[in-house]
């Protein structure tokens, strides 16, 4: 069991990580999320005795970790992929940390086995994609078979494959009954991976609950609501009539609205009572990713905005339009319209085809400058969660796995 | 040797011999060495006719056939600011003080073993610049049965040896690969000789570690040398700075975050 209490640490006159007190248990996976510079690493150090906390202390089974008897054998962890020397061979590498721990040679071609690199054992791990690094540093957590187990984003630059391979292996060692402690910053390959999530933002704890009781807090079902564009008084009268119901009723920026606290019958039949037509109504969960921004919302230190290209794009003539973004450009099965014809129509639209005047959807909703190019695929898309402020919202992708277009790994996931 | 003692050296071993870097720097370090000797030997052997009275007087074949020691000494820096700085460029540091949470047996360890390579490679080098330097200057030629001649050669595998830890402690508090080497090959290849050889910064100059330790490779003392110390007091100079630079380095690791 790992214990911190007050874990606290400064640089200088920013706090890393303030007042942390959580436990992590044994015999299951612990989530550790956090968006990026939250102060999971430097938790991670300090569990592991490498930077001294500021305040607060941080214990395995009961002790320090600098006076843990025989600690490599009690504790593995994997801080990063990249912290090998690139001219040593994988096995080397391993054989090194074996024989600091005093672990026999032979355990070393053991792990090796088990992350699948004993092809490339011998190789200088310089040539390593980050997924064979990920492996290679799993393999060493995995050396003096520990009790108590430390990742630190293992899954980054993994393939599909090697992402279902780590799930998989967290879960066999908590079912084992050892302590697993895997760092993150995507919720959705936590909600998949771990039975109980520690989340911190700014150094600061958020959440410390089972992963069952942050969906069921979290993942309220809601009603998407479309009225006619074209007819806006249509949208606020459904909207009064449906908080008179009892129902929260959120505008969506693309002119939705987003239902929470009725069934969708009773929206439907409260629609029809007050006379408004409806161009959708269909059901929707909030995702765990969602609940998860919402809650790191204020603690996010690196935020995208729009990229305003100031000073880079020549001034547009007097009286001319934005350059509007083209459904679909980039995507298969999209074409450049036709050069204009003499003396005819400059853009003649044809069928199937739509045009940079053309972006019409089913739906008819012209694409505003700024919404995601993709637009008449897809009318249904899920638009990216919109805090009512209007912050700027990084488009989450909900479950989609971690990117693996690291097209130098195609060797390591077999 | 404490049990985590043996698991370090048995580590570091691995790691030494796992890295070209190792064989590189070591390998250099001994043709650089014995080649530029044996080179100013066969010129010394050539300008010798021409001396006045006092540079015969002064003519020390022993110490000419090390002449290439200034130089060579750059590869073993090398070779002991990678040993200790590479940990740090790589990360590995962590993963290797994750494993044995005791810092100071972990540093001194892994200086064991480089030094332990290095006293081999550097009292070879020093033979074979000896022997090979001899060779080139014929009937000028010193005796390793000479009076002062085997304290020469030894002096020289152990001058060399402890050029390697004292660049070892540096690393470990640069704790940068890039940073250590910038800082200690200007110094000893151009700085710390400016300062032994003008006259306002002499007497402090000869009492830096590469120009005290230096001083064991001598046999003949030149004329009117003033030297304020002898080859086992310079000796012993440049063990005092290999003294402070590798506590240096263990109080750094000790106190900051690794």
């Amino acid at each position: 069991m790992i214990e911190a209490v007050g874990l606290t640490k400064r640089y200088g006159d920013k706090t890393a990580v303030y007042n942390l007190s959580f436990q992590v248990r044994p015999g299951a996976v612990t989530g550790f999320l956090g968006p990026n510079g939250s102060g999971k690493s430097t938790t991670m150090r300090m569990i592991l005795g490498l930077d001294n906390p500021t305040a607060g202390h941080v214990t395995i089974g009961g002790y320090p970790y600098r006076r843990l008897p025989n600690a490599p054998r009690q504790v593995g962890a994997l801080l990063d992929a990249k912290a090998v020397h690139g001219g040593r061979t994988a096995r080397n590498h391993l054989l090194s940390l074996a024989q600091l721990s005093g672990i026999p040679a032979r355990r070393v071609d053991e792990v090796l086995g088990v992350v699948g690199l004993q092809e490339v054992a011998k190789r200088r791990s310089k040539g390593f994609s980050l997924g064979m690094g990920q492996r290679l540093g799993i393999a060493a957590a995995l050396l003096g078979d520990p009790q108590v187990l430390l990742f630190d984003e293992p899954v980054n630059g993994l393939d599909p494959e090697g992402i279902l391979w780590v799930r998989n292996l967290m879960k066999s060692l908590a079912a084992e009954g050892r302590t697993v402690f895997v760092s993150s910053h995507l919720m959705s390959e936590m909600a998949l991976t771990a039975d109980h999530l520690i989340v911190i933002g700014r150094g600061q704890l958020l959440a410390d609950m089972s992963v069952k009781d942050f969906i069921s807090a979290n993942s309220a079902d809601f009603a998407r609501v479309r009225t006619p564009d074209t007819e806006p008084q249509l949208r606020e009268k459904l909207t009064s009539a449906l908080t008179e119901a009892g129902g929260q009723v959120l505008p969506e920026p693309d002119g939705a609205l987003r239902v929470t606290g009725l069934p969708l019958p009773r929206i439907s039949d409260i629609a029809h009572d007050s006379d408004v037509r409806l161009w959708e109504l269909s059901p929707h969960q909030a995702s765990l990713e969602e609940a998860y921004m919402r809650m790191t919302q204020g603690a996010v230190d690196y935020r995208s905005v729009a990229d305003q290209r100031a000073g880079l794009q020549q001034p547009l003539p007097p009286g001319a339009q934005p350059p509007m973004p083209v459904p679909g450009q980039g995507q298969p099965g999209w074409y450049a319209p036709p050069p204009p014809q003499q003396g005819g129509q400059p853009f003649p639209a044809p069928q199937g085809t739509p045009g940079p005047s053309a972006p019409a959807g089913p739906y008819g909703a012209p694409a505003a400058p700024g919404t995601a190019p993709g637009g008449p695929a897809n009318p249904y898309a899920q638009p990216a969660p919109q805090a009512p402020a209007g912050a700027p919202q990084p488009t989450a992708a909900p479950t989609a796995p971690a990117p693996a277009t690291d097209p130098t790994k195609s060797e390591d996931a077999r | 040797m404490s049990m985590a003692a043996t698991q370090v050296v048995r580590s570091e071993w691995t790691k030494i011999r796992s890295v070209a870097s190792t064989v590189w720097t070591l390998s250099l370090a001994v043709v650089v060495t014995v080649a530029f000797g044996m080179l100013i030997s066969a010129l010394a052997k050539n300008e010798f006719g021409s001396m006045d009275a006092r540079g015969r007087l002064s003519f020390d074949p022993t110490f000419i056939s090390f002449a290439g020691t200034g130089l060579g000494q750059l590869a073993m820096i090398v070779f002991g600011v990678l040993v200790v700085a590479n940990e740090y460029s790589s990360g590995m540091i962590r993963t290797s003080l994750a494993a044995v949470p005791q810092r100071g047996t972990f540093l001194f360890s892994k200086i064991a073993v480089a030094t332990a390579l290095a006293l081999v490679v550097g009292m070879a080098t020093s033979f074979l610049a000896f022997y090979l330097g001899q060779a080139m200057l014929g009937d000028l030629k010193a005796s390793i049965g000479d009076p002062g001649v085997l304290r020469a050669v030894i002096g020289g595998g152990l001058y060399m040896t402890l050029i390697t830890m004292f660049s070892m402690g540096v690393a470990a508090m640069l704790r940068s690969p890039m940073l250590s080497l910038a800082v200690l090959m200007p110094f000893f290849f151009l700085v710390s000789n400016i300062l032994a050889n003008v006259s306002a910064t002499e007497k402090i100059g000869r009492f830096l570690p590469d120009q005290a330790g230096s001083k064991i490779m001598q046999v003949v003392t030149p004329v009117d040398d003033d030297t304020p110390y002898g080859p086992w007091g310079g000796l012993g100079i440049m063990v005092l700075w290999v003294i402070a630079s590798l506590v240096g380095g263990y109080v750094v690791l000790k106190r900051r975050d690794a």
